[in-house]
């Protein structure tokens, strides 16, 4: 029907001067983009297949390809945009729920984008972090403050378990099923090599990576899905997965077709059966019962792990954040509206929760305002983009900082947002094994390594600029930044003062 | 303008201290000839010193000195403190009139104890209780502003340069076992007698040279204890971290050393198993309380100074030793001026503190 047609988004724009017709474009994209007409001896395209993932753009060898943005328009109207015409037509089509992946792309404001950091001028030295020790280390967990002493006075080591880490950088959650083996394996050994910590997600852990366990932290979710003892002590943490920053208040839904050979086995579930995890924990209908999940799930690992608990940014998240600080979590994880998911349902992630940046600020004001800040470990998470996002992370109260998005795009991932087709060209987002052979753990972790590494190095720089050299002085020093472009009460809930102030 | 805690002014400063480890006690006057020698150090915004075992004949009472803008301010003031506190005896603090030192508020002092049947009801340990008041007074009675509140020790400071505040304060007729001075060149001019230095509470004082980076980590984490920074300085909060470790958390002096400048972890991972483990345990507890950025302190506390730098030493400091004589200053010239023949000179490394302690513990 002709009502149902939608111009495509993009266009293929190929140079027929470049072109030889080598085909490789048409090898690589498992949308079946590309043609070859043997008849006319010629490459062609079809446009509306394509995802912008820019595979074949990347892989040309004579620069025959690029991907633009189509001119094609209905009649201009500031209310109804062509964006909001289509998918109301999809709709309309097919009587289903729009479905999106990767974070939030709507033109919400970041309010990390509208901080400034601040920089030492002659009352105070900065410190060349090239001359000078220059300490990114945290140590992730409750604090209790209480000092105990041996019979001879010694300070005595009575700290409940913590998590070391040699920056304040964590791989998100992201499970295997999800993401390919290789795109785990890279994160695995990634998070080896650089001394910090990678995520299961809820999808179990499998048996090669059980090696990496110092350096893993293992989640349990609505689902319970690959939860079992030897799961869980196998990590250095355990995290009960509430919510999830794309797509608060909703489960997962992980398709049959994905649960396929070690899916399956490690997932603990049929092949071919759908893995839905429910929108609540139905053993969680309030906050008392959270504190008995943490205490479950630290007396089934001999109180030797901390229990870290992350919700997505809503409204009321500072209270909720209060709640489970309360509630025997050593870590509160703070998922904001613009995370990443493999697939969510588009309205939901693009209308509902808040950003990051207020509700950490929110979160760890109303923690310090009563008096338990120091009982738990804030992670933030849901679009750290840059070093400057952590700094600014840390400098509004968080401990450390998780990355999802960022870290795939180290391995290859061009944010075509089209994780849910499971198509992903570049082997990240797919169980394919044509594609997901595409992504070599043996570069992609070293990509990791070098991300977190550039990254390290521009934060020891920027906490020198400051005269800071160690980290735990920059965490809640919100005097360090500034505020651009914000009104009064944007600034209010940040805790900053505006430029100029 | 915004006085002094309704903004936050960096300052460079210098400072200076003395101690006679036999307790035998020596007028101010020292004091005030050692810091003028680092008069280039200040620039007139800001002076003052902290005298211990100056009131031995009231030295089971907390001396309360205060500053009021006006006499309703001091009526005000007076009606609490009444309500609170058994006051065995008030006077104006004796000043000297001197072209220098301007604009002066009302000056006061109260020797107090706590009214007992207050201190019950309010279920607190005494110290606690004088604590709490201060910071009522400070907090919630504008125009008045306690600056020392300890026992058989007292501060006193003014806008100026501190030898000219040692001279209006008549600083000589004062005999203690220790002192300490601070000259301030703060970047800004406030005007505020409140906001110049030592800052003390209880029988703790902190001198300070510096401008702390770590500042608004710092000030956030203490005020979750009850603290409120009501001077947006570096010095206010460096001694609500002495009172918190040592008071409330029991740390010792070299505890809380090994807390506010820690080791580097890298140092720390080089050092003996057991030591690795107080440090990381420290480290782990109080990485709140770390202090980073330049800071040479002197804090004094009942029978004893600390001298401590930050672990990078971004302030010059030094030590010197006379017999029972321990002296620090920011610049060995200012010790020199006093006692020309010492024992000996050294400059101690960052982070590393020396404490000095009365050889009979407490006076």
């Amino acid at each position: 029907m002709a009502v149902n047609y939608i111009y495509p988004d993009y266009e293929v724009a190929r140079n027929y001067d470049k072109c030889i017709n080598c085909r490789v474009c048409e090898k690589q994209c498992a949308n079946g983009v590309h043609e070859y007409l043997a008849d006319a001896d010629k490459m062609v395209a079809d446009d509306a297949k394509c995802v912008n993932c820019h595979r074949c753009v990347a892989l040309c060898l004579t620069r025959a390809l690029k991907i633009i943005k189509s001119d094609n328009t209905y009649r201009e109207n500031a209310n109804w945009s062509g964006k909001t015409i289509n998918e109301l037509y999809r709709q309309a089509s097919t009587g289903g729920v729009l479905l999106s992946s990767m974070g939030n792309p709507e033109p919400y404001p970041v309010y990390f984008d509208k901080i400034l950091i601040n920089a030492s001028q002659v009352t105070n030295p900065s410190i060349d972090p090239l001359r000078e020790p220059m300490e990114t280390r945290v140590i992730l967990g409750a604090k209790p403050q209480v000092i105990e002493r041996d019979k001879s006075g010694h300070i005595i080591n009575n700290l409940p378990p913590q998590l070391k880490l040699s920056m304040p950088i964590m791989f998100s959650a992201m499970s295997y099923g999800s993401i390919s083996y290789n795109a785990h394996e890279s994160l695995a050994r990634a998070a080896e090599e650089l001394d910090v910590l990678y995520n299961t997600g809820e999808g179990g852990l499998h048996e090669d990576f059980y090696r990496y366990g110092k350096n893993t932290i293992v989640q349990v979710a609505s689902g319970r899905f690959g939860v079992h003892p030897g799961y869980l002590k196998a990590g250095a943490a355990i995290e009960i997965k509430m919510g999830q920053g794309a797509k608060p208040g909703i489960g997962g839904h992980l398709p049959g077709s994905k649960i396929v050979g070690d899916i399956s086995r490690t997932r603990m579930i049929p092949e071919g059966s759908d893995a839905i995890s429910p929108a609540p924990h139905h053993d969680i209908y309030s906050i008392e019962d959270l504190r008995q999940l943490v205490y479950s799930l630290k007396t089934a690992t001999d109180f030797k792990k901390p229990v870290s608990v992350k919700i997505a940014a809503v409204h009321n998240v500072a209270a909720i954040a209060s709640g489970i600080a309360r509630s025997g979590a050593d870590i509160v994880v703070l998922d904001g509206f613009r995370g990443g998911t493999g697939a969510a349902p588009t309205r939901m992630r693009d209308h509902v929760g808040i950003p990051i940046e207020l509700a950490l600020a929110s979160v760890d004001k109303r923690l310090r305002d009563e008096g338990i800040r120091d009982r738990v470990s804030v992670v933030a998470a849901g679009s750290i983009r840059s070093s400057a996002d952590i700094v600014k992370a840390i400098a509004l109260g968080a401990d450390a900082v998780y990355i999802g998005t960022g870290a795939l795009l180290a391995l290859g991932c061009h944010l075509c947002r089209n994780c849910h087709t499971g198509k992903c060209n570049w082997g990240i987002a797919t169980q394919v094994p044509e594609l997901t052979k595409r992504l070599n753990p043996d570069i992609g972790y070293k990509r990791l390594v070098n991300l977190l590494n550039a990254w390290k190095h521009e934060i020891k720089e920027m906490m020198g600029g400051m005269g800071i050299n160690s980290i735990e002085t920059l965490k809640g020093n919100r005097l360090m930044l500034r505020g651009v472009g914000l009104n009064a009460k944007e600034l209010e809930v940040l805790g900053i003062k505006h430029a100029g102030e | 303008m915004l006085k002094e805690g309704e903004t936050r002014i960096p300052s460079g400063c210098a400072i200076s201290g003395v101690i006679d480890k036999s307790g035998k006690r020596m007028n101010g006057e020292a004091m005030i000839r050692s810091i003028a020698v680092m008069h280039e150090r200040s620039n007139g915004l800001g002076g003052g010193f902290a005298a211990y075992g100056i009131y031995p004949e009231y030295k089971d009472y907390y001396a309360l000195h205060l500053f009021y803008d006006s006499p309703s301010s001091k009526k005000e003031c007076e009606d609490f403190l009444e309500r609170h506190f058994d006051i065995i005896n008030l006077s104006k603090i004796p000043t000297r009139k001197i072209p220098e030192i301007t604009d002066e508020p009302l000056i006061w002092r109260y020797f107090v104890t706590p009214l007992p049947t207050k201190l019950a009801a309010s279920g607190l340990d005494e110290r606690e209780f004088v604590a709490k008041c201060v910071f009522r007074v400070n907090t919630r009675i504008s125009g008045a502003y306690v600056f020392s509140s300890g026992k058989n020790m007292g501060v006193f400071k003014a806008v100026g340069y501190p030898e000219d505040v040692g001279r209006f304060y008549k600083l000589e007729e004062y005999e203690g076992y220790a002192f300490t001075v601070h000259g301030r060149y703060p970047t800004n001019t406030p005007g505020w007698w409140g906001g110049a230095h030592p800052f003390a509470l209880l029988d703790y004082s902190v001198v300070h040279n510096g401008e702390i980076s770590s500042y608004d980590a710092n000030r956030r984490a203490i005020e979750q204890y009850g603290y409120s920074c009501t001077l947006q300085t570096d010095t206010e909060v460096i001694a609500y971290i002495v009172d918190y470790l040592n008071r409330k958390k029991g740390l010792s002096m070299e505890e809380i050393a090994h807390v506010v400048a820690a080791p580097f972890w890298e140092t720390i991972g080089h050092m003996d198993k057991k030591k690795q483990e107080y440090h990381e345990t420290l480290r782990t507890i109080f990485a709140p309380q770390l202090i980073t950025g330049p800071f040479s302190i002197i804090v004094g506390f009942e029978g004893g100074l600390m001298a401590l730098n930050d672990r990078l030493k971004l302030r010059s400091m030094v030590i010197a030793e006379k017999g029972d004589k321990v002296y620090i200053a920011s610049e060995e010239a200012a010790i020199r001026i006093i006692e020309p023949d010492l024992d000996c000179v050294y400059a101690p490394a960052g982070g590393c503190p020396v404490v000095v302690r009365l050889n009979g513990g407490e006076q």
